[in-house]
């Protein structure tokens, strides 16, 4: 239940560091913890403990430092994520085979179903980018893209499934929001906390706008150019390995395709070669993690539908 | 200093009587499943808003009951204890919260902001990423899928 219970004690908290502010504060004004300032000055303003004034004073000082991705709400998310995946779809076009695609869906969804985040607002979907590139992207709240050229790195159905909880794993982290400057967030928040009325005037939503559009920015240019950080990508790896255990498919297909992907990456390459770690180097924190690899195994009905679904990509021109 | 104490005391005791085991749905639509796991049968759906009764916990899921009685297991990625604002369009518009921190809930990056963000990019399209949010997958497929292709969830599927 650890979602919310750091959020159902702040109250309790906030009430008990408004009270102690509301003692002391003709004596020296009191400063408080920023991230509750907020939810006190809320409670010690309604409860009369402090003056409209204190609270609002309170509540400018939280709202100052006290924004980050954490507090982007499931919805909000799903509206950067369809942006950030329009971006994507800018530079890489759809590869248009809906066999292909509902395959992917099969597995991915199915992953996404066993992951540690399965209830996003807009769900998980999965699209194959029609690029040779070895190349693969999640936008947050689950969109994910892969494509051809990554798709041809896998030999089975497990090796697919590596790749898709890979980036599973990068939605379940919200890797895309941290890439977001916390300027933006600092700004659209302020906007928001200026303005109580419930639908906004074009003013505050053009500020607004500027915000998502910086937030896009930042999350597509991490994403597709500089990459996240070699902790977010081994964080993703370890996120993998559980996913694709809790439904029954072999991590070792995380390995094998590490190591295709080791001799097709060209370096240099603008692909995975620019933005994710050395696939050796990965291969190194996976075994640590669930010792050496072994080849993987699969039944000949799982062979024969990945290669049914994916026979036009699986083919190189 | 004793009077400080009483209003302490006096405000832990108020915050925690209306401490409810209530908790609101913040995805569109929620499943609420039969069993504790990624391939318990769907019994209801939930949606954004809703607000549901905790009944039990176990790991991450948590047993829940709608308002009108409906009972289920939902995962806890579906909810929060934030209070949700639906938007002025919505049928429950009138729950909309009054606090600063609640008011964020609902507002933000929203429709409003997303239109505008179109009108500035005409050159990026939402067509496709509007046609992949409609490919779903239900727990029916992903069950004979994992059953055709010899996938066995270690457990029956339980996390």
């Amino acid at each position: 239940m650890r979602r919310w219970t750091r959020s159902r004690w702040l109250p309790v908290v906030g009430v008990l560091l408004v009270a102690s502010c509301a003692t002391l504060i003709s004596l020296s004004g009191c400063k408080t913890i920023e991230s509750l300032g907020e939810v006190g000055g809320a409670v010690g303003q309604a409860t009369g403990v402090m003056t409209e004034e204190q609270a609002k004073s309170l509540g400018r000082a939280s709202k100052a430092v006290a924004k980050t991705f954490a507090d982007i709400t499931p919805e909000q998310e799903y509206y950067i994520g369809r942006a950030v995946a329009a971006t994507v779809l800018k530079t890489y076009k759809p590869y248009q085979n809906k066999k292909a695609t509902r395959y992917l869906n099969l597995v991915g969804q199915t992953l996404a179903a066993a992951s540690d985040k399965p209830e996003t607002y807009g769900g998980y979907h999965f699209m194959i980018m029609d690029s040779d590139e070895i190349n693969a992207f999640s936008a947050p709240g689950g969109l994910v893209f892969v494509s051809r050229g990554m798709l041809r790195l896998c030999e089975n159905e497990d090796d697919l499934a590596a790749v898709l909880a890979h980036e599973i794993g990068h939605v379940q982290h919200q890797d895309g929001l941290k890439a977001i400057k916390s300027s933006r967030l600092t700004s659209a928040l302020t906007i928001l906390a200026a303005e109580g009325a419930k639908s906004f005037g074009g003013e505050e939503l053009a500020e607004l706008t500027d915000a998502f559009e910086g937030s896009i920015g930042d999350i597509t240019s991490t994403m597709m150019n500089s990459g996240y950080a070699r902790s977010a990508e081994r964080a993703a790896d370890e996120s993998a390995i559980v996913i694709v255990k809790r439904v029954g498919y072999d991590p070792n297909g995380l390995v094998e395709m590490l190591k295709e992907m080791k001799k097709q990456l060209k370096p240099g390459g603008a692909d995975f070669a620019k933005t994710h770690p050395d696939p050796d180097d990965r291969i190194k924190d996976i075994e640590n993690i669930m010792g050496r690899y072994s080849a993987v195994s699969v039944p000949p009905v799982r062979q024969k539908r990945f290669e049914r679904n994916l026979k036009k990509i699986l083919i190189t021109e | 200093m004793k009077k400080f104490l009483m209003v302490f005391i006096f405000l832990t005791v108020l915050v925690s009587v209306s401490r409810a085991e209530e908790l609101n749905v913040q995805v569109r639509t929620g499943k609420l499943r039969s069993r504790p796991s990624f391939l318990g049968k769907i019994v209801a759906t939930v949606s954004y808003g809703d607000a549901v009764t905790v009944l039990q916990e176990q790991n991450e899921w948590v047993e829940v009951r709608r308002p009108e009685g409906k009972k289920g297991w939902i995962h806890i990625s579906a909810l929060t204890d934030d209070e949700i604002e639906l938007s002025s369009g919505d049928s429950n518009a009138e729950t909309a919260a009054s606090s600063d921190e609640l008011a964020l809930a609902g507002k933000g990056f929203n429709s409003d902001v997303e239109a505008e963000f179109k009108t500035r990019n005409e050159d990026i399209d939402f067509t496709w990423v509007d046609w992949m949010e409609k490919i779903i997958i239900s727990p029916e497929q992903m069950e004979g899928f994992l059953k055709m292709g010899k996938v066995n969830p270690p457990r029956g599927g339980g996390i």
